[in-house]
């Protein structure tokens, strides 16, 4: 880990270091300090005093329902976008890596949507499931479906899965790719010349020795339904119908700018911290668990 | 492949098809979108092939904007979305190359606490402190500007761990043969590690680029002009147009513009961003 050899300056590494410290500190810690101060503050409503009270801004919050909602929703919208997408990811990459005709391409057409913003993502499935002149709902419209993702609740949460899913196969299917082919050949052929017919070699070879990489993928995956997706909710429902797609980072963006109730959107920024926390951690424990293979 | 199989072939064949149609049908419908009327689209009329006003429209974007909503010609958020994806992938690099060398060839006091103060930063994505972090730039005065829009992004976890890790795969022969030659820090830095880290930083500079390109909720706080969107700051107001009917057709155009540059960047680079995606895989 350790270099033996070094430079031996006294001031230069901190020079070097200044620049990122900075920004770190000044952007990062300082604001994530004051989000956690905050919490613990409640301010009136002309925001003339305020004054310290403890946790009562986290009990407003746990006793509020809209703040249960936006967490079913963070939660329906987060088990649908990854199984959705891992599972896409999963049953192309494994035609992928089969050695096809043409494999290359197939590779490159699938990869680009993850260039693709997750607002633009969002524009283009509402464009197809616009309830007045989108293709797809139109076609819905005809087999008499009642499609409007403005009123129904369902409907706009399906939206905003669909678009967020869409966006995020692409990165799947590549960490599932890499992840097949660093499966040793050998394995697949010694199963079968003992009689595993393909997929059954699946089940018992390549799914299991491929779970280090979905479970990977399931911490990141979770990790960008929580926060990459507020791009397509804020273009595509501004959260609603109703709620419907209010998910928490939603929330704290939405509670903090309408209605300035600071104390109360750093408490929910505080608890967001501390998930994020948790997601990074399993995911570091699982990396070091993967570097011992 | 074990055994060959004509038939299961065929099955993946018309599997990967399928996926590839899927991928690729929402941006084709916004391309055949972008080349329409407006009346075409409002009476729900749009086919499947493209029709005679591409040009027009994408004129119309660029360089006259939109009638409604915003009317910002979209070259000039177009410029600021580069100009921010740039300003961020480069400065990123450079900071983070400088601290992994600080961190990597020198010994002083702090040392570990100077990397994991750089490395807990991946646990405060910017959603989690989205006002303190917005007051903050306010107070400096660095709304609608480039700084605001860059600066508070640049410090990076994840560039730090990579240069961090490439740097610890140099051989220390290289160091100590540079040191015999009389060579100082900044000699080695610039004459050994940089030519060396060269693929490292390219795979980088892809990925961070499109990091940078396709910010949303930062330049949607602190910009307040039009003249200082973003691009896809910019679909976002085409979108929704008070008393009047979007213009699909520029919105449209206007998508297809925000994804054709991180687009374009991935398929060209698809190795260096394949190695940068894999590697960052903290």
């Amino acid at each position: 880990m350790e270099k033996r050899s070094y430079f031996a300056g006294k001031l230069l590494p901190y020079a070097l270091l200044m620049p990122q410290l900075l920004v770190t500190i000044v952007f990062f810690y300082v604001p994530a300090g004051q989000a956690v101060y905050q919490s613990f503050l409640l301010q009136d409503a002309f925001g003339m005093s305020t004054q310290f009270v403890w946790l009562e801004n986290y009990q407003l919050l746990l006793s509020d329902p809209g703040y249960y909602q936006a967490m079913t929703v963070t939660a329906v919208f987060s088990v649908a976008v990854t199984t959705l997408s891992l599972s896409a990811a999963l049953l192309l990459a494994v035609q992928a890596d089969k050695s096809l005709r043409g494999a290359g391409i197939y590779k490159t057409l699938l990869i680009w949507p993850y260039a693709v913003a997750p607002v633009v993502a969002g524009v283009l499935w509402l464009f197809m499931f616009q309830p007045s002149l989108g293709m797809v709902a139109g076609g819905l419209r005809r087999m008499g479906v009642d499609w409007n993702p403005y009123l129904n609740s369902g409907d706009a949460l399906t939206l905003v899965v669909l678009a967020a899913a869409w966006k995020e196969v692409s990165y799947n299917f590549l960490f599932f790719l890499a992840g097949l082919q660093a499966i040793p050949k050998s394995l697949i052929e010694a199963a079968a010349i003992d009689g595993a017919r393909p997929t059954r070699r699946f089940w018992t070879i390549i799914f299991p020795l491929l779970s280090p990489t979905a479970f990977y993928l399931l911490t990141v995956n979770i990790v960008y339904v929580f926060f990459d997706t507020f791009g397509i909710i804020h273009a595509v429902t501004h959260g609603g119908p109703a709620g419907a797609t209010t998910t928490l980072v939603y929330k704290v963006f939405n509670d903090g700018r309408a209605g300035g109730d600071l104390g109360g959107s750093a408490a929910q920024s505080v608890i967001l911290m501390a998930i994020v926390i948790a997601l990074t951690a399993v995911q570091f424990r699982f990396i070091e668990r993967k570097v011992n293979y | 492949m074990v055994e060959n199989r004509p038939l299961a072939n065929l099955v993946s064949h018309l599997i990967l098809i399928t996926g590839v149609a899927i991928v690729a049908f929402p941006v084709y419908l916004a391309l055949v979108a972008s080349s329409s009327d407006p009346t075409t689209i409002a009476n729900g009329q749009l086919g499947l092939i493209p029709e005679g006003h591409l040009f027009e429209n994408y004129w119309k974007v660029l360089f006259q904007g939109t009638e409604r909503s915003t009317k910002q010609p979209m070259i000039v958020p177009l410029f600021n979305s580069l100009v921010m994806a740039l300003i961020i992938s480069i400065g990123k690099i450079a900071i983070s190359l400088i601290s992994a060398f600080a961190i990597i060839y020198f010994r002083f006091p702090f040392r570990h606490t100077a990397f994991w103060v750089i490395f807990l930063t991946l646990m405060l994505p910017v959603e989690v402190r989205i006002y303190p972090t917005y007051k903050i730039v306010a107070d400096l005065g660095m709304l609608d500007t480039y700084a605001g829009l860059t600066i508070p992004l640049i410090a990076s976890a994840t560039a730090t761990l990579l240069f961090r890790q490439f740097f610890m795969t140099v051989p220390d022969e290289l160091l100590e043969a540079s040191k015999i030659d009389g060579a100082g820090p900044w000699m080695f830095f610039k004459d050994t590690l940089l030519p060396l880290s060269m693929t490292s930083i390219a795979a980088m500079f892809v990925i961070q680029f499109i990091y940078g390109w396709n910010q949303y909720l930062w330049p949607l706080l602190i910009t307040t002009r039009d003249d200082m969107q973003t691009i896809v700051i910019g679909i976002q107001k085409m979108l929704y147009v008070t008393d009047a009917l979007t213009e699909w057709q520029l919105a449209m155009a206007t998508t297809i513009l925000a994804m054709l540059p991180p687009v374009v960047v991935v398929v060209a680079m698809q190795k260096l961003f394949v190695r940068g995606l894999t590697e960052t895989e903290k």
